[in-house]
């Protein structure tokens, strides 16, 4: 019994507490339809005079001073789409210099998307957003007119000098007496009810309206924000683990190399001239160490930053990779210039890997490398006339130079069907110096 | 023998120049940059050059530029090139005209000091001193599948090597400690497998074997 009895007493709670959400969203509403109509006829007017009085020069001194006040107007209402709708409608408006002329400030203003959508909104906000502004205001006002007619005011209304203009319509039930104004006032009950239900909902739709039209393109950044932190960690990772393995080849490499060697100068220094055969001996060692320690840095270079690629940019590097291959390898280059170092690294070892595989799984015996650069990508085709079947896959060399190639937002395409041959394609958007 | 040389690093530089001058080399000039370099190479006319692949001012292959520059002004003037690594595209872009003289070796190769003056005073003579690793580069491209030089036998393999290093038959005889006559036999077959024409001329043979490597013909 307690139990119901709370029931019922939450029930009543939440039922007022939706009640005096629908006055107050129609309350709102009507403040914000009233107050906000004027304010955007007066932005857009203003907006399109000043702009088409920049042609005579007027429009450079006005346009800056009315987008400004676009703009707060705008900010004035993201705040309330905020307060009261739960709507968050973050700005994105470009930096203007402090210092610059009018000219420039008037068309970084024009050229900013975020102003040109707070212009687009204007008219869109004077039609849809008044209308969905006053919904709920209609729909809690027009069901006391129905209550007002079945209590008596149909008389006056209906009857008297009106009767000869015909029924008065309440929605679409018409009034002529006490029985249909009575069917006025049921249907005022059932919009009330309506308006207990959606009001809240129709003002809110009003708010996410203003989101959509005002709002910056919100999906296409989140998924770019979630490409770039992506393609972060990747990159961060990465040279994590390059970082990882070089320590790791110094250590076991020159650097246990060069302790030995300083071990046996000691030594030699001791020999000398004890035992001159015996630390001649031990110096030819010696030099025999440092060589591999030589050879070692060296392979170890390669890996960081190959030293052609260096001295003669990704064509030349690109070659001399080709005449290291075991296979036959063509290598066409068309670069008038050299890409950033960052890009043309991460162009090479890509290349580098992806020939490599060729090599290891393939089975071919030729192999082609195209570089060129178009429409602001530089664009690398590897092919083989191998037996095909390479794919994109979890732990392939591939999904590596893809992951690499992400960083500079390039793409990896791989065409080889099963027989082959095998094409792969990479772009990457860079300029060329 | 005048010698001019091109090397940034003010350690290796000094220490080329007391290992040349100890074996009776004459330095015309030691220079740190590729500017230096051209005009030193155009004003002391040297018997050879000894030049670093890389040098200020830009650290790319300036060096390299200047001595095939400095070739295309005096062709067959003798450059032995020094490198941190060697590429064969650069030992091709040395040989391209065919006119000998030319150096290629990795500055790790300075640490045998006999060998290294040696290579210093083939090239001076118009001779050929390639990298062993540019030779091994250039073997293992072309001993793949059915190809001539899978038909070497190992022996003939380590004369081709010596040879492609630019080595005479005396100086191979003496390295692999068999006769001359031995080598010139070994030769002979090597030649006569790789569908070569055989030249008495050490600087021509080396050539060939080198075009040989490097096209595959």
């Amino acid at each position: 019994m307690r139990l119901m009895s709370m029931n019922t007493n939450t029930k009543r709670d939440g039922t007022t507490s939706r009640a005096r959400g629908m006055v107050r969203a129609a309350w709102r509403g009507l403040v914000l339809a009233v107050v906000s109509l004027p304010l955007s006829v007066l932005c857009l007017a203003l907006s399109l005079l000043s702009i088409a009085l920049v042609p005579v020069g007027i429009g450079l001194v006005t346009t800056p001073w009315v987008l400004t006040g676009v703009r707060a107007f705008a900010d004035w209402r993201r705040v309330l789409s905020a307060e009261w709708g739960g709507v968050r409608i973050p700005p994105a408006y470009r930096p203007v210099p402090e210092d610059a002329n009018p000219w420039t400030r008037t068309f970084t203003l024009l050229r900013d998307p975020a102003v040109l959508r707070d212009l687009r909104w204007l008219p869109v906000d004077m039609t849809a957003g008044f209308v969905t502004a006053l919904l709920p205001a209609v729909l809690v006002l027009y069901p006391l007119e129905g209550f007002a007619l079945a209590a008596g005011l149909w008389r006056t209304m209906a009857g008297g000098p009106y009767a000869e203009y015909g029924p008065y319509w309440y929605g679409f039930v018409p009034v002529d007496d006490q029985v249909s104004a009575l069917g006025a006032g049921a249907l005022g009950a059932v919009l009330l009810v309506v308006a207990h239900r959606y009001a809240v909902s129709a003002f809110q739709a009003h708010f996410r309206l203003t989101r959509a039209v005002l709002g910056s393109n919100q999906t296409e950044l989140a998924e770019r924000v979630r490409v770039l932190t992506e393609t972060r960690r990747d990159a961060v990772d990465t040279s994590a683990a390059e970082l990882r393995r070089i320590e790791r080849d110094l250590h076991d490499g020159a650097q246990a190399r060069l302790v030995a060697m300083g071990m046996d100068l000691g030594t030699v220094e001791a020999l000398i001239e004890k035992d001159p055969a015996k630390a001649r001996e031990l110096l030819a060692r010696t030099r025999q160490s440092s060589a591999e320690a030589l050879t070692e840095l060296r392979e170890l270079v390669r890996g960081i930053h190959p030293p052609v690629l260096a001295e003669r940019g990704l064509g030349d590097a690109v070659r001399a990779l080709a005449l290291r291959l075991p296979v036959t390898t063509e290598v066409n280059v068309e670069l008038p210039g050299r890409a950033e170092a960052p890009v043309e690294s991460a162009a090479y070892f890509a290349v580098s890997e992806v020939l490599t595989n060729a090599v290891k799984h393939s089975g071919a015996d030729r192999l082609w490398v195209d570089l060129h650069h178009a429409d602001g990508h530089l664009r690398v085709t590897v092919g083989d006339n191998g037996k095909g079947g390479a794919v994109v896959g979890a732990g392939s060399g591939l999904a590596g130079v893809e992951r690499r190639l992400g960083t500079f937002d390039g793409v990896l395409a791989v065409s080889s069907p099963a027989g082959g041959p095998t094409m792969v394609t990479m772009e990457i958007p860079c300029a060329l110096s | 023998m005048r010698v001019v040389l091109a090397e940034d690093l003010f350690l290796l530089r000094d220490g080329l120049v007391r290992l040349l001058e100890a074996h009776d080399f004459e330095i015309a000039a030691a220079v740190e940059s590729g500017p230096e370099l051209a005009r030193a190479l155009a004003e002391r006319e040297p018997d050879v050059a000894v030049v670093d692949v890389r040098l200020p001012p830009t650290h790319t292959d300036e060096g390299l530029q200047c001595a095939l520059e400095a070739r295309r002004r005096r062709p067959g003037l003798p450059v032995l090139v020094l490198s941190q690594h060697v590429e064969q595209l650069y030992a091709r872009e040395l040989l391209a005209d065919g006119s000998g003289g030319v150096g290629y070796l990795l500055k790790d190769r300075v640490f045998d000091a006999e060998q290294f003056v040696d290579a210093v005073r083939r090239v001076a003579r118009g001779g050929t001193a390639m990298d062993p690793q540019v030779i091994q580069q250039l073997l293992a491209r072309q001993s793949g599948g059915d190809r001539p030089l899978a038909r070497l036998t190992p022996r003939e393999r380590e004369v081709l090597e010596l040879m492609a290093q630019g080595r005479t038959n005396a100086a191979i005889a003496g390295r692999l400690v068999v006769t001359e006559r031995a080598i010139a036999k070994h030769t002979a077959n090597i030649f006569a497998k790789l569908g070569l024409e055989v030249s008495d001329d050490d600087n021509r043979r080396v050539l060939a074997v080198l075009a040989y490597l490097d096209h595959g013909r």
